[in-house]
């Protein structure tokens, strides 16, 4: 830091602890969700690695599900989705802090702006499900 | 209730201490006690030479910011009996050089402060006859930016400027941006120029805890994100118009 204060004798400089995160709650909740972002890019290639194995034909297709099948993947998988939907929510509800809607003069309310978001997931999600699963 | 309540108080005196060190405080818990009555119980009964800073006892001020059990809290609004049955541990801000006991050195913040103009800036000013009106929803745009005492409790909560001292801090930037959403306001430009660099509102990462601590809910936290929102649609409009749009 800067000290600007050249006239005092002395004044104490604490260092940052490299393990500050785990001082409290609300910063290790932080760091889990930057840590998200490497899930969320986790999941961004399994689907474009399925995508490969579906345009390689039904043989390729199978074996990549079996890959899929196997106990690691399971648990990286179930980790993934976990950090998925906290790096979803903690999207939605950050949202409002920057969007900044004023209707008549008045701020509109925060979940108005994080309630559509959540809505349009649903719904996206509700299509997409639809989409796989109707056979 | 127990009547009596043990505060755990940072000491260092520079002329002859290596690194700070806590000092144990027996003090009477009394229901209405701040912890700021606790520290002036000290400092009148127990031990004279205990540094620190208050002013008002009213939370308006701004003075007494220190760490409360790890939590930057105001000392006067933060009462005794909700850390009973203690111990209480009172330290200095964090993110501050300390120059004795819980007395912290604001210069950085304050040079902070001032690189971000938070003031009226006229392109003209008008004749001193002449008013600047403003409706009640203009006041309502900036008006709890406006509410900022200058405490520093959200420096001290913020682990970006801890860990990178020329980051802006949520402070200056929130009081820069209450000048720019007010409607007699016009040097929005300039303040983005300072602002908009990678110390500036950039470096925030959003933890959020400045916003948490602040005893005043000014919401620094999204009113450096606000700030990001419009500085990407200035950059954009520089990209799509670059002579300007007049």
């Amino acid at each position: 830091m800067v000290n600007p204060t050249e006239y005092l004798p002395k004044s104490y400089h604490t260092r940052v602890s490299t393990y500050w995160w785990l001082a409290r709650w609300a910063y290790l909740k932080f760091i889990l969700r930057e840590l998200s972002s490497v899930f969320v890019a986790w999941f961004v290639i399994v689907t474009m690695l399925e995508i490969r194995a579906l345009t390689r034909g039904p043989a390729e297709f199978a074996e990549f599900q079996q890959w899929l099948r196997s106990p690691l993947l399971l648990i990286l998988n179930v980790v993934s989705l976990f950090f998925v939907v906290f790096h979803a929510v903690t999207w939605f509800n950050l949202a409002p802090k920057a969007i900044v809607v004023r209707l008549r003069g008045k701020r509109l309310p925060n979940l108005a702006i994080s309630a559509p978001n959540y809505v349009a997931w649903a719904v996206i999600s509700a299509a997409v499900a639809w989409i796989i699963l109707r056979g | 209730m127990a009547n009596r309540i043990t505060l755990e108080v940072t000491r260092y005196n520079p002329a002859h201490d290596e690194r700070p060190g806590l000092e144990t405080y027996e003090v009477p818990l009394r229901k209405e006690w701040v912890v700021l009555d606790a520290l002036n119980y000290i400092k009148d009964h127990l031990d004279g030479s205990l540094s620190f800073r208050w002013s008002c006892r009213m939370g308006v001020c701004g003075s007494c910011g220190m760490t409360v059990n790890g939590v930057p809290k105001l000392t006067c609004a933060t009462f005794l009996s909700d850390y009973a049955p203690g111990p209480v541990r009172v330290e200095p801000l964090k993110n501050f050089p300390v120059l004795r006991d819980l007395v912290v050195d604001t210069s950085d913040f304050l040079v902070k402060l001032a690189k971000s103009k938070p003031w009226i800036i006229r392109k003209v000013e008008k004749p001193l006859e002449e008013e600047y009106f403003q409706t009640p929803d203009q006041l309502d745009t900036y008006k709890q930016f406006s509410m900022c005492i200058n405490c520093m409790l959200c420096y001290a909560a913020c682990p970006v400027y801890g860990l990178d001292p020329l980051f802006s801090g949520p402070a200056a930037i929130a009081l820069a941006q209450r000048y720019n959403l007010d409607s007699r306001d016009e040097g929005a430009d300039q303040r983005l120029d300072i602002l908009s660099q990678h110390d500036g509102i950039w470096g925030c990462t959003f933890v959020g805890e400045c916003t948490q601590v602040c005893p005043k809910n000014v919401d620094p936290a999204g009113a450096i994100q606000q700030y990001k929102l419009a500085a990407t649609k200035e950059w954009l409009k520089s990209l799509v118009l670059p002579r300007g749009a007049e």
